[in-house]
């Protein structure tokens, strides 16, 4: 029970502390202060109290986006062990659906950018859709190779792996099954090399000129949902490259509190060190997740 | 036995649906042909629940003086499965069709069309409980031809005479496959009785698949066999290309699985074939769908995915035949059934939608539509469910028909090893990449009809305005159709064990304790379900009450500072799909042609861009012009007349009489 409620508290709060922290390594980086590591939470109160904006050529679709954009990334970060904790939920076959939810959240989120008559919002939401034939089937790949080595079918036994961990033989496929992952979660989350969330050209951006025209609470809801889609992807990467559990649960709490951040810096030092990539030139750096995480399959099974 | 009856009488009822409307050529004779269509399918209904119960199949045989064989029926679970859709969709399409095709706006073609579609029920319901190959052929061919004279209804547009006559050629091609393939099957079982065949020579069963798969696959729309399909559904009137992609084309899958459910333990190719197939013709289809201009165009490529879908399920099922894996059968074939429902229920309503935009709109074009939910709210809710549902995503029926295809691929991995674990992971990887593009295809046809603001200046309404029942008649079987999807994705275990049943007949596991039922647990999908419904919707309150709260001011779109954005300036059907087909081009085809703007004061600027067929516009139709090129000698055997063409008939007959006399 208390795992429970730690388990929410931590999904619940911790997502936007850890956009909080890419930023703060960027600005290190660049030599800057940097805004304080509770920003975005700030940002999200802030957007929650304003007025929307509604663009006269908008419809129920536009409130629907984000709505279900939201509520889809809560269902799923219910689905997902984290740590060594397993989720509360979670049945033979729910691999599929977790997979399936970013699907309709995806839907719903392009769907409300079109609704705006933008072609910039247009521009966002073709990319978006485009990038998901080669990132969906590399988190297959990523997910069947990752069954192949557990024998099970839901995402607790798949992502906690057998009994005694993943035995060591198996190193060279979990190494590109991370590798794949990696770039999943890029992709997914548009982070730098492949989205830029900080570009002021509307030309360039992917996620940021889909949602353009969402204003206060809308807006609000957008970036929560983009901090926990960033969580939940995160915490399908730990559970490839992160040690075995402690045994002691407070220890492990810690200990994968630690991990997000040590991921939310590895992120931001990628963001520092890396320009993003030429648009023409993303669907290649997915197909390397998609290679990656085939390669893996055919090392497992050969 | 008397189910039998029923479902025989149903036919013959569907058959002679369309004689009032042939009789009082009127709005009368018109909707009495529908009412008798409704009735035939009710009958026909009640006579197939029993199937898909613990009873055993039911066959008739009768003596009807031909010389090859008796008219021999049979029900059983796997025709059930096929057979309840060819009951209820068309009855749905044909109530659409009262408000779509009011005879009193279509006096030319009213007649013929009744008593065709009512032909054309009873052919597909015929061809399904056939159990004789000639009595199969005869159906075949009655469903084949009555769907091209209803398929061609407004045969006054160049475009669909030529699509129809693309659809004759190819389905001809297809029964003379099936003649070649149901000749086999008599040389090696000695009858050509559709009955299971105990022992089967390798290379015969081999060849008979081969000739199977070409022969439905024709029908079936399976790539590089579907160049027929586009043209045939777009140029249909609507309600008919709803029955042909909701039911006929499924008709193509049947005849593949019930052929390879008589013949014995098949081999490890064959599974491998149907499988590799099943991927080609699912990716290349949503890849094409992506391209398309035409919004009927779009949907009758994403049935070329769906047949594909069911294809990787049914190669799957043959893998777990060969493999000896019962669990592969079941979820597999599960699935792949799941899905000819499933398909069978959002196709159809996507296109009655559709059909209900061109009715209010006169056009097909994409890029002419847009911003249509602030005038058909109904009729874009609708699409947007059909949209989601065939998208294959939570919580609806199309996600519940793929999970157990999924669950198949995964279990094929996970507890196996040996030549169907890369089989299982490569199809597992490529329906993730089919789901992220119907994502695409689909999102791309809903936001430029439905959404944003109109790119032309608003048509005018066609036809009798007055008429307003007819948008009722129209609307309430899409309503249906639209509950039937939210129930099914809902509680998938309603319908299982029907769909677990038929799978279980086909791979011979009836009396095995093995059941679907057993292997998938669907009871997590109403509780998630509503979780997302109460969360989303909550959100949803929220924005709404937080947006009351705010100014009243209408504003345009923003668009990053462009004083007066106009609708031109909105991203349409064909830019929203270049990035993607640039990043498909290795599949889909598509021409471009451009005039940038140019110099200081650009006057003119010009882009255009095409997606033509791979397999129709740039394979075939070039081999086409070249035989034409070639052939003209040819042209004193042809002189036009129905009688000497019989001769030849007759001639060929004779020699291929006395050559068979010679040699045995």
């Amino acid at each position: 029970m208390i795992d429970i409620i730690i388990r929410y508290l931590l999904f619940l709060l911790f997502p936007p502390v850890m956009l909080g922290i890419v930023n703060r390594v960027k600005a290190i980086f660049a030599g800057r202060k940097g805004q304080p590591i509770l920003q975005t939470w700030r940002d999200i109160a802030k957007l929650a109290r304003k007025e929307i904006v509604l663009s006269s050529t908008t419809t129920w679709v536009f409130l629907a986006g984000p709505a279900v954009g939201l509520a889809t990334m809560l269902i799923a970060g219910s689905l997902i062990p984290f740590g060594p904790f397993r989720s509360p939920l979670g049945f033979t076959g729910d691999l599929i659906l977790f997979a399936y939810l970013f699907g309709l959240a995806r839907f719903f989120t392009t769907s409300a950018a079109l609704d705006t008559g933008s072609a910039f919002e247009g521009m966002g939401a073709s990319r978006e859709v485009t990038f998901a034939f080669l990132t969906e089937p590399a988190l297959f790949l990523a997910l069947l190779s990752l069954a192949k080595l557990s024998g099970s079918l839901d995402l607790n036994g798949v992502l906690l792996g057998p009994a005694g961990g993943f035995s060591p033989t198996t190193v060279a496929p979990l190494v590109l099954v991370a590798l794949a992952l990696s770039i999943v979660v890029l992709a997914e989350c548009s982070r730098i090399p492949v989205d830029d969330p900080n570009t002021h050209l509307e030309l360039t951006m992917i996620h940021e000129v889909m949602v353009l025209d969402h204003s206060g609470p809308l807006l609000g809801a957008i970036t929560y949902a983009a901090s926990l889609k960033f969580f939940i992807l995160s915490t399908l990467l730990l559970h490839v490259v992160t040690p075995p559990s402690t045994g002691i649960a407070a220890l492990d709490w810690l200990l994968f509190a630690a991990e997000l951040v040590a991921l939310s810096v590895g992120v931001g030092v990628i963001e520092s060190i890396m320009a993003r990539f030429r648009m023409r030139r993303v669907p290649w750096f997915l197909t390397g997740a998609l290679l990656c995480s085939g390669s893996a399959f055919v090392l497992l099974v050969r | 036995m008397s189910n039998m009856v029923m479902v025989l009488a149903a036919i013959a009822v569907s058959a002679a649906s369309g004689l009032p409307s042939l009789l009082s050529r009127s709005r009368a004779g018109q909707v009495a042909s529908a009412l008798v269509l409704g009735a035939g399918a009710l009958v026909g209904v009640a006579g197939l629940i029993p199937v898909f119960g613990p009873s055993s199949p039911i066959s008739l045989v009768a003596e009807w003086g031909l010389p090859w064989g008796g008219f021999s029926v049979g029900l059983d679970a796997l025709g059930g499965i096929f057979l309840l859709p060819v009951f209820i969709i068309p009855t749905l399409a044909a109530i659409y069709g009262l408000g779509y095709r009011d005879v009193r706006d279509h006096p030319e073609g009213g007649r013929g069309f009744d008593v065709f579609y009512g032909l054309f029920v009873a052919g597909m319901a015929l061809v399904v409980v056939a159990r004789d190959a000639t009595l199969f052929l005869l159906a075949w061919e009655a469903m084949a031809l009555s769907s091209w004279f209803v398929a061609s209804a407004e045969s006054d547009k160049a475009e669909v005479r030529r699509a129809g006559w693309v659809y004759l050629v190819a389905t001809h091609i297809g029964t003379l496959l099936l003649f070649a393939m149901f000749s086999l099957w008599k040389a090696s079982t000695g009858s050509f009785a559709l009955v299971s065949a105990v022992a089967m020579a390798p290379g015969t069963a081999g060849m008979i698949f081969v000739l199977a798969l070409a022969g439905f696959g024709l029908k079936a729309g399976l790539v590089p066999l579907h160049m027929w399909l586009p043209g045939a559904h777009a140029n249909a009137p609507s309600n008919v290309s709803a029955v042909m992609s909701g039911v006929m084309i499924k008709l193509g899958v049947y005849g593949i699985l019930r052929m390879t459910s008589l013949m014995p333990r098949p081999e490890l190719w064959w599974g491998w074939t149907l499988l590799a197939l099943g991927c080609l013709t699912g990716f290349a289809g949503i890849a094409w769908a992506t391209g398309q201009a035409d919004i009927k165009r779009v949907l009758a490529y994403s049935s070329v995915e769906n047949i594909g879908i069911v294809a990787m399920g049914g190669g799957l099922a043959l893998l777990g035949r060969s493999l000896g894996r019962p669990t592969l059968i079941l979820l597999g074939m599960g699935g792949a059934l799941f899905h000819v429902w499933n398909h069978g229920l959002f196709k159809s309503l996507l296109f009655m939608d559709a059909g209900l935009v061109i009715h209010e709109t006169g056009t097909r074009r994409l890029e002419s539509l847009g911003g249509l939910l602030k005038r058909m709210p109904v009729a874009a809710a609708l699409f947007a469910v059909g949209a989601i549902a065939i998208s294959a995503l939570p919580p609806l029926n199309g996600f519940a028909g793929e999970w157990l295809i999924y669950l198949g691929f995964f279990r094929g991995v996970s507890a196996g090893t040996g030549p169907g674990l890369p089989a299982a992971a490569a199809g597992a990887a490529v329906l993730a990449s089919i789901g992220a593009l119907a994502v695409a295809a689909f999102v791309r046809v809903f936001g430029t009809v439905f959404l944003g603001s109109p790119r032309s200046p608003s048509p005018s309404k066609k036809g009798n305005a007055s008429r307003r029942s007819a948008e009722w008649l129209m609307t309430a079987p899409m309503l249906l159709l639209v509950l039937a999807c939210i129930v099914v994705g809902l509680a998938p275990g309603l319908v299982l064990p029907a769909i677990g049943a038929a799978a279980a007949e086909w791979g011979g596991l009836r009396n095995e304790g093995l059941t679907l039922v057993g292997l998938a647990d669907f009871s997590w999908t109403l509780p998630l379900a509503l979780a997302l419904l109460v969360l989303a919707s909550g959100i949803y309150g929220l924005f709404v009450l937080s947006a009351r709260r705010g100014r009243k001011t209408a504003r345009p779109t923003w668009d990053c500072g462009y004083a007066e954005p106009t609708p031109r300036m909105q991203y349409g059907a064909s830019s929203f799909s270049e990035f993607l087909g640039r990043s498909l081009s290795f599949v889909a085809v598509r021409i471009r042609k451009s005039e940038p703007p140019e110099g200081a004061f650009p006057a003119t600027g010009s882009f255009s861009s095409k997606a033509p067929d791979p397999v129709l516009d740039l394979a075939i139709r070039p081999l086409a012009s070249l035989a034409r090129r070639l052939m003209p000698g040819m042209r004193f055997l042809q002189k036009g007349q129905t009688q000497l063409y019989l001769a030849y008939i007759l001639v060929a007959t004779v020699i291929l009489l006395a050559l068979g006399a010679a040699t045995s």
